[in-house]
């Protein structure tokens, strides 16, 4: 929409002409002036340019609907499915239905509380043919840390759903589905980004950002300086390709595990050069991923501590002095280690944790779900809850991510495995 | 005032320059022949010119005239504003920190960390807006812009729910009209007055904006336009900064405009960030300085201790203080406690 071209509009023909000879040619270039801009530009006055600006703004303006019309369209959209169900059913009743389609569900908590046996069940269940309750379609699996295990992943299918897992070549076919990424090594990924087929290198354009060829804007590349840090390449070689393949492929799920080591390899190359763009980068590019193919994007999230207190606004600050603080908090916390910037971004978030020997999922953040937390275990068959009641959480601890206790669990969980 | 200074075309401003009109009284007393001639255009285009002149030149003329057209005085304000509709937010205390709820004609800004509840506050605004005449609402319709993709249909369809389930109560008197009342105010009527719009770029998210104006006199009930949020386009893929700041301006004067010509109240979402003031980080609303000159009210949610609040951090006409709120199944609500309170700060 955005890139509209101005010439192919039913502007008057004058105006138009006008347009097209100050190099005025898209939606996007007309609507980042405001109206005397143009006016010294185009060298109009005010009312045709005013004119010439509401009828830009009417064509390119998303076109409206009533929620109600949304809802009916969901209802339709039903029977093709618009949220993938995590078979949690605790879970998947607080969330309507499941992991919502067009956003990004992130999963945030301490390693080892098992973010990664969740994304590995939920890759399966996605794989699944309709009739079982999947989407039937490919899964794209961005696996940064390593942490992929196909056998793993195969034991939970059997377990969790064994009559489809035991059905000859069935797991062969349901394993085939999910296409594992590994960025390895950084300069075979630079490589394989440039040479293989879903390299375009970006154009570069003066003073705005760039637009790419397949007219999908909120997807244009901001990077306008020349590649040095082949880490950043890396990622955006790989996003781009995943981009792709959506596009071209059956792919229903992307799952990258995880966010915060794809970002944070970058970083490691110069982090001050590097500290905000990467990251407004990669949040609008997965967003509008998400967005454009309509498909389920879960991405996992680490922590690390913060031993300094809690950042306030400023006026809170005011009155803490006022009352001298009535309890010393330098303990450590631990907080997500992607910041408040990449937290706005994501639509659901859902934090694993451990609290006092109990291993507990909490939806943090959602637009439909209230807090809740559900306390589960992991088994051979992958995470299940304990009791799909659950326990709302009031105020500020749903926030919080617990990781004190982790070490007794897994000795306790290491027992009953022997 | 200088010719330099009215909003006419370059072109324009050089003839009537190069003609020798360098001031407005030296236009004032021109037939427009007389200009044409001078400027050797058009007589329609002098006569264009003239009346720009004319209508900029009414409002400089402060010495001569002790009435201005335009302006309206005080005590004409102060009466408009008792008429003034507000919008509750189903919260008691919230409203009562707010001067009744959030003003109609002013544009309010609300901002908070993720989580918090900035959706669930739009959501049960553009609701409540459509709460009927007779139970003390505007019986209005909502404009709902979202630019995150974080707007569910079926939360909108729980807090309607809600919403007529308060209604109810209040009308439990009259138990007659009770079944009518059911029927006329199902939630999908509510839903059905949300005009939803989804922009998915900075560039659409303006154009929305440009449009709103020819929207809203068409469908001339919309009491409030909802922007959720305003940030999330505005804060990535932008290089250049003054541009950001521009085209941030230059909405939110549209807005302001908006909610001063259709008098509906117009609400703006905001995203925060960190920033390092006096050698420590703080939480602030995101998208600069200048941005926070841009909105009448700014409201910032926040976490005390285990309650959200909203704390009244810029408002020409109320005080600063916070209130607490809780987010129900149903929407927004009073937070259920013995000690409720408003804090002064």
């Amino acid at each position: 929409m955005a890139n509209k071209i101005i010439s192919q509009m039913p502007l008057p023909k004058s105006i138009s002409h006008k347009f097209a000879a100050r190099n005025v040619l898209t939606a996007k270039d007309a609507l980042s002036m405001n109206e005397f801009e143009l006016m010294e530009l185009l060298d109009v006055g005010f009312g045709e340019v005013a004119s010439a600006i509401a009828q830009i703004s009417e064509i390119v303006c998303p076109p409206c609907q009533t929620a109600l019309q949304l809802t009916e369209e969901r209802v339709r959209d039903e029977c093709l499915g618009s949220r993938l169900p995590t078979r949690l059913r605790g879970l998947d009743d607080a969330l309507c239905g499941g992991i919502p389609f067009g956003v990004i569900t992130e999963l945030v908590g301490p390693s080892g509380i098992g973010k990664t046996q969740f994304c590995l069940k939920i890759a399966l269940l996605a794989a699944l043919p309709t009739s079982h309750g999947g989407l039937n379609g490919r899964v794209i699996y961005v696996d940064i840390e390593n942490k992929f295990s196909s056998r793993r992943m195969i034991e939970i299918g059997a377990k969790s759903l064994p009559e489809i897992f035991h059905k000859e070549g069935m797991a062969r076919e349901m394993a085939g589905r999910i296409l594992v990424l590994r960025p390895t090594s950084v300069s075979e990924f630079t490589d394989r980004g440039q040479t293989g087929p879903g390299w375009r290198p970006w154009e570069r354009c003066q003073g705005r950002p760039c637009r790419r060829d397949d007219g999908s804007d909120a997807a244009a590349l901001p990077w306008q300086r020349p590649f040095t840090f082949g880490c950043v390449a890396v990622t955006l070689g790989i996003l781009q390709q995943i981009k792709l393949s959506v596009l071209e492929h059956q792919v229903k799920l992307l799952i990258i595990d995880s966010m915060a080591g794809l970002i944070l390899g970058d970083l490691e190359g110069d982090l001050k050069i590097f500290k905000q763009h990467p990251l407004a980068w990669h949040i609008s590019f997965i967003k509008s991923l998400a967005e454009f193919s309509q498909i389920p994007v879960i991405v996992t999230n680490q922590v690390r501590s913060q031993c300094c207190e809690e950042v306030q606004y400023s006026f809170q600050a005011i009155s803490k002095l006022e009352a001298p603080s009535n309890q010393e908090r330098v303990e450590s916390r631990l907080v997500a280690s992607l910041g408040i910037h990449w937290a706005h971004a994501v639509t659901i978030r859902l934090v694993l944790e451990a609290d006092s020997g109990q291993r507990f999922i909490k939806v943090t953040k959602s637009p439909i779900s209230p807090p809740l937390a559900f306390p589960f275990v992991i088994t051979s068959s992958g995470i299940s809850l304990i009791s799909d009641e659950g326990i709302e959480v009031k105020g500020l601890v749903i926030n919080t991510i617990h990781g004190q206790g982790c070490s007794e669990i897994f000795a306790s969980a290491g027992k009953s495995l022997d | 005032m200088e010719v330099s200074g009215l909003p006419l075309s370059a072109s324009q401003r050089a003839k009537l320059a190069s003609a020798g009109y360098t001031t407005l009284s030296s236009l004032s007393s021109i037939s427009s022949q007389h200009l044409a001639r001078d400027l050797n255009v058009s007589n329609e285009e002098a006569l264009q010119i003239l009346n720009v002149v004319m209508r900029t030149g009414r409002f400089s003329d402060l010495a001569g005239a002790s009435i201005v057209a335009g302006a309206q005085s005080a005590w004409d304000m102060l009466l408009e504003e008792e008429h003034n509709k507000h919008i509750t937010t189903s919260c008691g205390d919230l409203d009562k920190i707010l001067g009744g709820g959030i003003s109609c004609k002013e544009v309010t800004e609300i901002g908070g960390i993720p989580g918090i509840g900035k959706t669930q506050l739009g959501i049960q605004l553009a609701i409540n807006v459509q709460i009927p005449f007779d139970y003390g609402g505007l019986g209005g319709k909502a404009i709902y812009i979202d630019t995150e993709g974080s707007f569910m249909a079926e939360r909108v369809f729980q807090v309607a729910e809600g919403c007529i389930e308060d209604m109810l109560k209040l009308n439990v008197s009259q138990l007659k009209d009770l079944e009518t009342l059911k029927e006329k105010m199902h939630p999908n009527t509510f839903l059905a007055n949300i005009f939803y719009f989804r922009a998915c770029s900075y560039t659409e998210q303006i154009a929305v904006i440009n449009h709103l104006e020819k929207f809203v006199s068409e469908h001339k009930d919309v009491r409030i336009v909802v922007i959720d949020s305003v940030t999330f386009h505005f804060r990535q893929d932008f290089e250049d900064m003054a541009l950001r700041t521009r085209l941030l301006s230059g909405m939110a004067s549209k807005l302001m405009k908006l909610a001063k010509q259709f008098s509906l109240a117009v609400v703006i979402l905001n995203q925060v960030t960190m920033k390092f003031i006096d050698g420590s980080f703080q939480l602030t609303l995101a998208l600069g300085d200048s941005w926070s000159h841009a909105c009448t009210n700014r409201v910032i949610l926040y976490w005390n201790g285990n309650e959200r609040h909203a704390y009244i951090d810029k408002s020409p006409s109320l005080r600063s203080q916070s209130a607490p709120y809780a987010v129900t199944s149903k929407g927004i609500r009073d937070v259920v406690s013995n000690c409720k309170r408003i804090r002064m700060m």
